[in-house]
């Protein structure tokens, strides 16, 4: 394992040069919040932004995203064929992500690379992309990572783990891909190994003590799924949810997509827009049947799925990696931490 | 600190000891600062679950269609005026509804106080006019007059102008002789100018239609957005889409509109939509002198014909 010290003198002139090499995506501050943009020109990521609004999920998976494209002009041979829109290959970095993030992007693995099947948008976007983390030194009070399988120091996923020190990052490198994004940039001032263990450990305990919102997910599992799907508490806790899907929008899981064509004169393209269970449209039947029609059943269907289903399906914990977004963002303050003690808690009455 | 709410505590109580309504639709305290969301409570000992306080944004005339038998809510005084345009448009019935109404004292601006920290905020107390907020780096005491929502500050219908009960006593009505200084500043733009305010205004929206869904005006089974036979409108984030949606909305909502702010209150962008009703708001008031939610005995000026319309095509 490598250590490499940048002092920040040099960020700025390294970022910069590890653009003949990467597109560059960071956190930027805009008016309404930060968010993961393209680094375009001589932008650099914002190193402390410890909450942006929607995840990196967004550059690997954007809410909108042409995946297909045809003509409809039948004077050409292939009119009406759908091809795919060329993939983009280039290699891509994204730097100074919250390191849960990147456990998020193993998550989302889980569904779109099986034996079965590989997603081909969301595989080589994934295969393209270098993933630098930035460790959150104080974790706000949405934070409940640690007891969400993961935690403000987390390593699942990242090529790069860095920590910020006062005048300069200590960079954890991970993986090859890690390595080849710190050469890329000129990095390479080499850290004592021992001692910077021992230094990021003591900035991941720091951090871990400080964290002050937990959850406990221990007795999900052994629940039968019908037991909570037919719980008598789901109708207090959706009465407030105005069904907005902000909360899936923002989660950095959340994976769901819709399918879209679009036309014009004589183009036309397949797009998938992310979706959204909280939305009564979702899932909804060529028939007219919709399987979740009353909001109940949405909030459920998204508890169900982050807090049951995928434990069960998968076996490695909770869909949730613990950022708290969705407790922030959503209007009604419908939060997470407390439907999944009211999953844990429940007890059948016989 | 006087919210009210002991007297909201109490009148819910009585309701649900006599079986006069079956449920109470109100507010209860959030999981997180400066949060609280709508509950619905149907035994009396949970109504000391209620709270009333500045945080108390969305609009809870929301929460009372379809509902089955009879129901309280509280109402502020925007809320009343959803719920007397509701009557109008036959979504509740009078006596269906039992209005607890408030005297709104207004309600904060949640990004603005946001936006004094760098961290996020711990801890919110208030107290009459002084609002105490606290993050792990410092705490600021401020005067809530200063921080209100842009809505609240314009808002000329603090009195709940329908209501069974009130839970105080009423508060002085404020009359603007400028009631819309920001439609007229966006007016007055130019129009080049004013296409890149709209652009900029709706720029990071994701398209969750919190603003929508958190609106009681917006109550059809299937909106034009989600309409896919015919389908009016692209689903993705192509700016004209985007805008397509949040232009439209507006208009759906002219004349009806009761500017109560639950739209902006809702948005996880805080995207100020309210930019967009309120032009219409203050055309419905220029051209036909109507506030929305005022009277259940007048018909909207959109749904009405009248001989002095100002408009010629129609004469
Ligand atoms: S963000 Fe809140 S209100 Fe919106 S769909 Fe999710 S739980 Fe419901
Ligand atoms: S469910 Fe909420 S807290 Fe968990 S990962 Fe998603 S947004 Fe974050
Ligand atoms: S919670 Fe809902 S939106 Fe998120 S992945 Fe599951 S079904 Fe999809
Ligand atoms: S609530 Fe905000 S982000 Fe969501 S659709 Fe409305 S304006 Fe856009
Ligand atoms: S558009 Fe906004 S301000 Fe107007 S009634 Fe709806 S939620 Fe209230």
């Amino acid at each position: 394992m490598k250590f490499i010290t940048i002092d920040k003198k040099n960020w700025a002139k390294g970022i910069e040069k590890s653009r003949e090499t990467y597109r560059l995506f960071g956190p930027v501050k805009d008016k309404n919040g930060s968010f993961i943009r393209d680094l375009e020109n001589d932008m650099l990521p914002d190193m402390s932004c410890h909450d942006s609004v929607l995840s990196v999920k967004s550059v690997l998976f954007p809410q909108t995203e042409k995946i297909l494209f045809t003509t409809l002009d039948e004077s050409k041979e292939d009119h009406h064929i759908m091809k795919r829109v060329p993939a983009d290959t280039r290699q891509r970095a994204v730097v100074g992500i919250q390191p849960y993030d990147a456990k998020a992007i193993q998550l989302v693995n889980l569904n779109f690379d099986t034996d079965d099947y590989r997603d081909p948008y969301w595989c080589d976007a994934y295969e393209a992309t270098t993933f630098v983390g930035v460790g959150i030194n104080k974790p706000g009070p949405f934070d409940f990572s640690t007891s969400a399988g993961t935690g403000p120091f987390s390593e699942t996923g990242l090529d790069v783990l860095m920590a910020d020190l006062d005048n300069a990052y200590l960079a954890k490198v991970l993986t090859d891909k890690g390595g080849a994004f710190m050469v890329s940039c000129g990095f390479d001032t080499i850290a004592d190994e021992k001692e910077s263990r021992a230094l990021f450990d003591i900035l991941r305990k720091e951090a871990e003590k400080n964290i002050s919102s937990q959850i406990d997910t221990g007795k999900l599992k052994d629940k039968t799924v019908l037991e909570l799907h037919e719980a008598p508490f789901w109708d207090d806790i959706a009465f407030s949810c105005i069904n907005c899907g902000t909360c899936t929008f923002v989660c950095p899981t959340c994976w769901c997509f819709d399918i879209q064509d679009e036309a014009k004169q004589k183009s036309a393209g397949r797009f998938r827009n992310w979706d959204t269970c909280m939305s009564p449209l979702f899932t909804k039947h060529a028939t007219g049947h919709n399987p979740r029609d009353s909001k109940t059943q949405r909030v459920r269907q998204r508890f169900m799925h982050k807090l049951k289903y995928f434990l069960d399906k998968y076996d490695q914990g909770i869909m949730c990696v613990g950022c708290g977004r969705c407790v922030k963002s959503c209007p009604v303050n419908i939060d997470i931490r407390e439907v999944c003690k009211i999953m844990n808690s429940y007890e059948k009455k016989e | 600190m006087d919210t009210c709410i002991q007297k909201i505590r109490e009148i819910a109580f009585q309701l649900l000891d006599k079986k006069e309504v079956e449920r109470v639709i109100g507010f209860s305290n959030g999981t997180i600062p400066m949060a609280t969301s709508p509950i619905t409570i149907a035994s009396k000992q949970d109504t000391e679950k209620l709270v009333f306080n500045s945080t108390c944004g969305l609009n809870l005339a929301n929460y009372i269609r379809q509902q089955k038998g009879k129901i309280a809510v509280i109402a502020k005084g925007c809320d009343s005026r959803n719920i007397v345009t509701h009557i109008i448009e036959n979504q509740v019935k009078r006596d269906q509804i039992y209005i607890i109404g408030v005297p709104c004292k207004g309600m904060i601006n949640k990004s603005k106080i946001k936006a004094l920290f760098e961290d996020d905020i711990l801890k919110f107390d208030e107290d009459g006019d002084t609002l105490t907020v606290e993050s792990s780096s410092k705490k600021e005491t401020l005067s809530k007059k200063e921080y209100l929502r842009d809505n609240c500050r314009l808002c000329q219908h603090k009195n709940p102008v329908i209501y069974d009960i009130l839970a105080g006593d009423p508060v002085k009505e404020q009359v603007l002789d400028v009631p819309y200084p920001d439609v007229e500043k966006i007016a007055a733009l130019d129009a080049d100018a004013r296409w890149i305010h709209f652009q900029e205004l709706t720029k990071n929206c994701i398209r969750c239609y919190a603003c929508r869904n958190a609106c009681p005006l917006c109550y059809c089974p299937t909106c034009f957005v989600d309409e896919s036979g015919p389908q009016w409108v692209g689903k993705g984030q192509d700016k004209t889409d985007v805008n397509t949606f949040h232009f439209l909305r507006a208009f759906h909502c002219a004349g009806r509109c009761t500017d109560c702010g639950a739209c902006v209150e809702a948005c996880p962008m805080d995207i100020n939509v309210r930019d967009f009703t309120r032009k219409l708001n203050k055309d419905a008031f220029d051209m036909f002198g109507w506030e929305a939610g005022l009277d259940q005995t007048k018909r909207p000026p959109l749904d009405a014909y009248s001989p002095d319309d100002p408009n010629d095509f129609i004469k």
